[in-house]
């Protein structure tokens, strides 16, 4: 394949609800269900931020790594299950106002947790087949818990963005082959019209979340004759702290391998925006050569697998834009009513 | 604001689009059609400003009209841009209390308002402050 | 030109005016008014209303007719003038002009707002539409905004404290209980101004002017028939009138108003009068800081001085120069468009000595000064006794 990330960026709210606050309020123990969960808090979007104002930011960081016209981008696709319309996208909005408009192709996409690494395929596709010279993926999540169900300790907010484009010197990875696993498995679901997910409880563990993730990152290394040693670091779906250190374990990659991409501790599971936060988050501390896995996973259900070899690109571009580490230190903590006003949970 | 009101400023509103004079290069934003100065010599042409500037004042608003509302109490500046005009703005993620005559901020793209919960979203620029180095994303 | 001058005028109480309507409310100003030039409405040959927003307010637009009609006195010319706050001080201004012009002779100036018709937030969001909608009210800049933007900026430039501002607040509240018209009646202290809520950072409640329904009118003649009208003509010397930019962040600067010192230069110099031989003032106090730079933009101190002359007491109804006897607009209430009017009103009982116990002493020259929005229009009034 001849196609590479040419910039990438991420962007997390500055708010965080700890996880002991959430389980003070439903009575639960906190530490009891930080350790089950594996996450220590979550970021949350402002009064003011939605999916696409994160998409905006993650996208304005990936055209400053770019260092492209963003008028040269010819697609954008924003890849989220919380687009702040039902009916009108949100890519044209990110494209207005990252100034990729008007000559250029846009559109929502909608695969639980996967959209957006989904969209990081479209571009591949029509960068390869000369359609465009480069395709800006987004992966934006303002996600939705209902108020006590055990979504609301990891339910996050964050995206990052991917500019895909021809390779060449300007990248800052190939990416080597992608491959996908999909099946049709109802773990996780919102219908038309409802405020919040429902899911199949521990349903959305081995038959969705781990049979998916282990199927594509198996069947991509096969398809490439690699094994775990040949990957300098994995990054995984995160939908708590746990699920992706035992995919990795199964998989037999060590906890050093997955330790960069690893945020959803930190941050909580951002969705569409987890997996590819976690990758935007590896190459911060990537050295050229190195070889990266990545693995998204969408509810309903199906993975992502991408093979990435880091280029030179990345030494002069990876402090062009704001870091992942710096997203996760410039922190607010609010408290569980702000929870409420922020997300709009409160009733009038 | 209707939706032809809104949609009409769409280049002005998100990617911060005002107008030069031509002849004495003056900048403008929000966009004027006349330069106040040279009027009819002066050839008002797009322009495009970077967002960035520093707070000339500042207020915080605890009473505010029902589109505000749920963003209550809020901060409000003016803001002077780094090409010369002033414009009035909301300085997001932050408290009066962090604020000061002559911080820097960056204008970034945030939700402003909306038009019910069935009416279209009115984005925007709001300013946000430069935090200091590796306290990031700013 | 013909010379002007006032020969009698009324007003309606200032306040919550819960049992009366828009129509009963000019009704009443206009015949008080009528009463006290000792006319009747036959000799009037045309009116100015001065009138913000009847349509945000009650619905109704058109108000010219309505209050001709309901006056009684149509055929009688009625035209609606606007621009925001100060749409009763250019109602005057018109009505000067129509007579100065020769084209009239005896004509009403009048201002009407009627602002509880609505709940409150309807009428603060009426309020913030004198602003630029397109760029200032779209971010949420409220009315009382606009002013804290300034005393933040005045604050930082000079010095100006709180409780200097807040001293206003607390001289006007004070004037006020000496005005039976006057909405507010309680004295004020330093310390409740400070202590009262925020409503936009530095600004607190006790020191923006309220929403009030209130109507006031004047009778206008040419001088030289006034004495016809009354032993007391008050003759409007000097009038001013001056535009700025509709948005705050468009100026050049947020510590006074350009539009008052263009409009008080103008009004000055056609009155040949000079700031020192003003003898009292009504001035836009619409906040605490709105007087302090009236009284710096107006002449009366040096720019930034305005919190020491206050602190002084130069301005109390016993100071050198008198401002806001009546209790302004923080005390007297303000029913946006009838507040250029009412300003213009007390200055005529001021001159004629029939103010009462807020009589100042000695006023021979007296000023009026109305201001639009955040400063987008001034108008500047000066009367003498004749």
């Amino acid at each position: 394949m001849e196609v590479g990330i040419v910039g990438y960026g991420a962007y997390i709210p500055r708010y965080r609800l700890r996880v002991e606050e959430i389980a003070r309020m439903w009575g639960a123990d906190p530490q009891q269900t930080k350790r089950s969960f594996g996450v220590e808090e979550k970021a949350v979007a402002g009064p003011d931020e939605d999916t696409v104002t994160i998409s905006v930011e993650a996208a304005k960081n990936a055209l400053r790594r770019g260092g492209v016209d963003p008028s040269l981008v010819g697609a954008v696709y924003v890849g989220s299950e919380s687009h702040p319309y039902a009916v009108k996208p949100t890519a044209t909005i990110v494209a207005e106002a990252v100034g990729a408009t008007p000559e250029m192709t846009a559109a929502d996409f909608e695969f639980a947790c996967k959209a957006g690494t989904a969209g990081i395929q479209a571009c591949m596709g029509m960068v390869e087949a000369g359609m465009i010279k480069y395709g800006m993926a987004i992966g934006a999540d303002t996600a939705q818990s209902s108020p006590g169900d055990p979504l609301e300790y990891a339910a996050a907010a964050g995206g990052a963005a991917f500019l895909v484009g021809k390779l060449d010197r300007e990248a800052v990875a190939s990416i080597e082959a992608t491959y996908s696993y999909t099946t049709d498995t109802p773990d996780f679901w919102r219908r038309e019209m409802r405020p919040y997910p429902r899911h199949g409880g521990r349903f959305t563990g081995r038959p969705g979340y781990f049979k998916h993730t282990l199927s594509a990152a198996q069947g991509l290394m096969r398809k490439l004759g690699l094994t775990p040693r040949d990957f300098d670091h994995a990054v995984f779906h995160q939908p708590n702290g746990r699920f992706p250190v035992e995919v990795a374990s199964e998989l037999g990659f060590s906890m050093s391998q997955i330790r960069a991409g690893l945020l959803s501790p930190k941050i909580g599971n951002t969705y569409s925006g987890a997996a590819m936060l976690g990758l935007a988050a590896i190459l911060d501390g990537a050295k050229e050569g190195e070889r990266i896995l990545a693995v998204s996973y969408g509810s309903g259900a199906g993975s992502d697998a991408f093979s990435l070899i880091v280029r030179e690109g990345i030494e002069r571009k990876r402090d062009l834009a704001p870091k992942v580490s710096d997203y996760l230190e410039d922190k607010v903590y609010i408290d569980y009513a702000t929870y409420c006003k922020f997300t709009r949970k409160l009733v009038r | 604001m209707h939706v032809p009101r809104f949609w009409r400023e769409i280049p002005n509103r998100y990617t911060l689009v005002g107008t030069r004079c031509g002849h004495c290069n003056k900048v403008f934003f929000p966009p004027r059609a006349i330069c106040p100065r040279c009027r009819r010599v002066g050839q008002l042409e797009p322009f495009r400003l970077s967002g960035r500037g520093r707070i000339h004042s500042f207020t915080t608003v605890y009473s505010g009209p029902r589109d505000f509302k749920d963003q209550l109490p809020y901060v409000l500046a003016i803001v002077e841009l780094e090409e010369g005009p002033r414009v009035m703005a909301q300085v997001t993620d932050c408290n009066g209390e962090e604020v000061k005559i002559g911080d820097e901020v960056e204008m970034v793209f945030r939700r402003i308002k909306e038009e019910g919960e069935e009416g279209i979203i009115h984005y925007g620029f709001k300013a946000r402050l430069v935090r200091k180095a590796g306290a990031g994303g700013s | 030109m013909r010379k002007v001058a006032v020969v009698g005028g009324g007003q309606t109480k200032f306040g919550e005016l819960w049992d009366t309507s828009f129509r009963q409310m000019i009704i009443e100003a206009g015949t008080r008014a009528l009463e006290d030039a000792g006319i009747s409405g036959e000799e009037i040959d045309a009116m100015y209303v001065g009138n913000m927003s009847s349509g945000q307010f009650i619905q109704q637009e058109h108000i010219a007719s309505l209050i001709a009609d309901h006056s009684g006195l149509a055929p009688v010319p009625c035209t609606r003038v606007e621009a925001a706050c100060a749409s009763g001080g250019l109602a005057l201004r018109e009505a000067m002009v129509a007579v100065a012009s020769g084209i009239h002779d005896v004509v009403v100036a009048a201002g009407i707002e009627k602002m509880t018709d609505v709940i409150t937030e309807v009428g603060q969001e009426a309020l913030a539409t004198v602003s630029d909608q397109e760029w200032e009210a779209f971010v949420g800049a409220t009315f009382p905004s606009f002013f804290a933007l300034m005393a933040r900026r005045h604050m930082h430039e000079f010095g100006t404290t709180e409780e200097q501002m807040a001293l206003v607040a607390v001289k006007n509240h004070h004037n006020a209980c000496l005005n039976a018209y006057a909405q507010h009646h309680v004295e004020l202290t330093v310390e409740r101004v400070l202590q009262s809520p925020l409503v936009s950072s530095p600004l607190k409640m006790l020191e923006c002017a309220s929403l009030t329904d209130g109507a006031a009118c004047l009778v206008l003649v040419p001088l030289e028939e006034a004495r016809k009208y009354t032993d007391t003509p008050v003759e409007i010397a000097g009038s001013g009138q001056a535009s700025d930019t509709i948005a705050l962040a468009d100026r050049e600067s947020l510590v006074g108003l350009r539009a008052t010192r263009e409009a008080a230069r103008k009004a000055y110099r056609m009155a040949r009068i000079e700031p020192k031989q003003v003898d009292v003032a009504e001035v836009h106090d619409s906040t605490t800081i709105s007087e302090l730079m009236a009284l710096e933009d107006l002449g009366f101190c040096r720019k930034g001085e305005g919190g020491k002359i206050t602190e002084e007491g130069l301005t109390a109804i016993d100071g050198t120069l008198p401002v806001n006897p009546s209790g302004g607009l923080e005390g007297r209430g303000h029913p946006i468009g009838a507040t250029g009017i009412a300003q213009a009103l007390e200055i005529v009982l001021q001159l004629r000595g029939e103010a009462g116990k807020r009589q100042v002493r000695k006023a021979e020259v007296g000023l009026t000064h109305n201001v639009g929005g955040s400063g987008g229009t001034a108008v500047v009034h000066l009367f003498r006794r004749r």
